[in-house]
């Protein structure tokens, strides 16, 4: 994390398998930081990446914890889930490798294109997971114009 | 093209947003996959969907879509149309389906997202 002790930093939790709330989180995210002032172009980026990862935590995690970050050089979310945790990241990163079910199918994810675009929108993202634990995602946006 | 103007030319209802009507539309997409729309959505865009759940109207949110219609007659139900308001986003519903609602606004001019897919 980029912030420990310095910043604003605000603690989120998002529920597994609660379709009906999945993405309120990020929906607040964005809010906050439209609130600070953050440009538009990388709040979008900050949003999609969030709700990307909020719908991974919602399809397949028990629940997690989201911690918004904010230096006065980027924005930092981490996303730290209990669950089934991922198998082969390596395999999880490409664009259409998907283990979703119907359910999640129906209500328009599990396309296999989440993590990849958590990583095209992020200036950085690290990836941690233990299978049958959980994963941890980091993901970052410099505010300097970086991207 | 004006969000009225797609109104009438999909003969569509509008379910909320009618102060957004003189919005102006620059691009438009269609799916029914939201993990494709939040890959390929840009702002301003005019999402056209057969998926009626509320994660249309807060994938349309996060990616700064200025409105959404449904097609084939669907709408959502009251908790996507209420966060719609809350997020000023207006929302109609076409009876067409996808393939002629999208034809029938490429057909007068109003242009699809701008991105090439690598293959």
């Amino acid at each position: 994390m980029i912030c420990q002790g310095n910043g604003f930093i605000k603690k989120f939790n998002v529920q597994g398998r609660n379709f009906s709330h999945a993405g309120i989180v990020s929906t607040k995210i964005k809010e906050i930081l439209e609130e600070i002032g953050i440009a538009p172009a990388i709040i979008r980026r900050a949003a999609i990446a969030s709700y990307e990862a909020e719908m991974n935590i919602v399809m397949y995690a028990d629940h997690a914890e989201v911690i918004l970050c904010l230096s006065l050089s980027a924005i930092n979310i981490t996303f730290k889930d209990k669950g089934q945790g991922i198998n082969n990241i390596e395999l999880a990163m490409q664009e259409g490798y998907s283990t979703a079910t119907d359910e999640m199918r129906e209500m328009g994810f599990g396309a296999g294109l989440g993590l990849p675009n958590i990583k095209r929108n992020a200036d950085k993202l690290d990836i941690s997971s233990s299978p049958g634990k959980g994963t941890t995602l980091d993901v970052t946006f410099y505010l300097n114009g970086k991207k | 093209m004006k969000l009225k103007e797609i109104k009438e030319i999909l003969e569509a209802d509008l379910i909320c947003g009618e102060n957004y009507l003189d919005v102006e539309i620059e691009c438009a997409g269609g799916s029914d996959l939201m993990s494709d729309v939040l890959a390929f959505g840009q702002p301003g865009l005019l999402l056209l969907t057969g998926l009626s759940n509320i994660q249309t109207v807060r994938t349309a949110d996060i990616i700064g879509a200025n409105a959404v219609i449904y097609v084939r007659g669907k709408k959502p139900d009251s908790n996507g149309i209420e966060l719609a308001g809350q997020k000023n986003i207006p929302l109609l519903s076409t009876k067409f389906m996808m393939y002629k609602a999208c034809g029938l606004l490429y057909n007068h001019g109003l242009a699809g997202v701008e991105r090439t897919i690598k293959t």
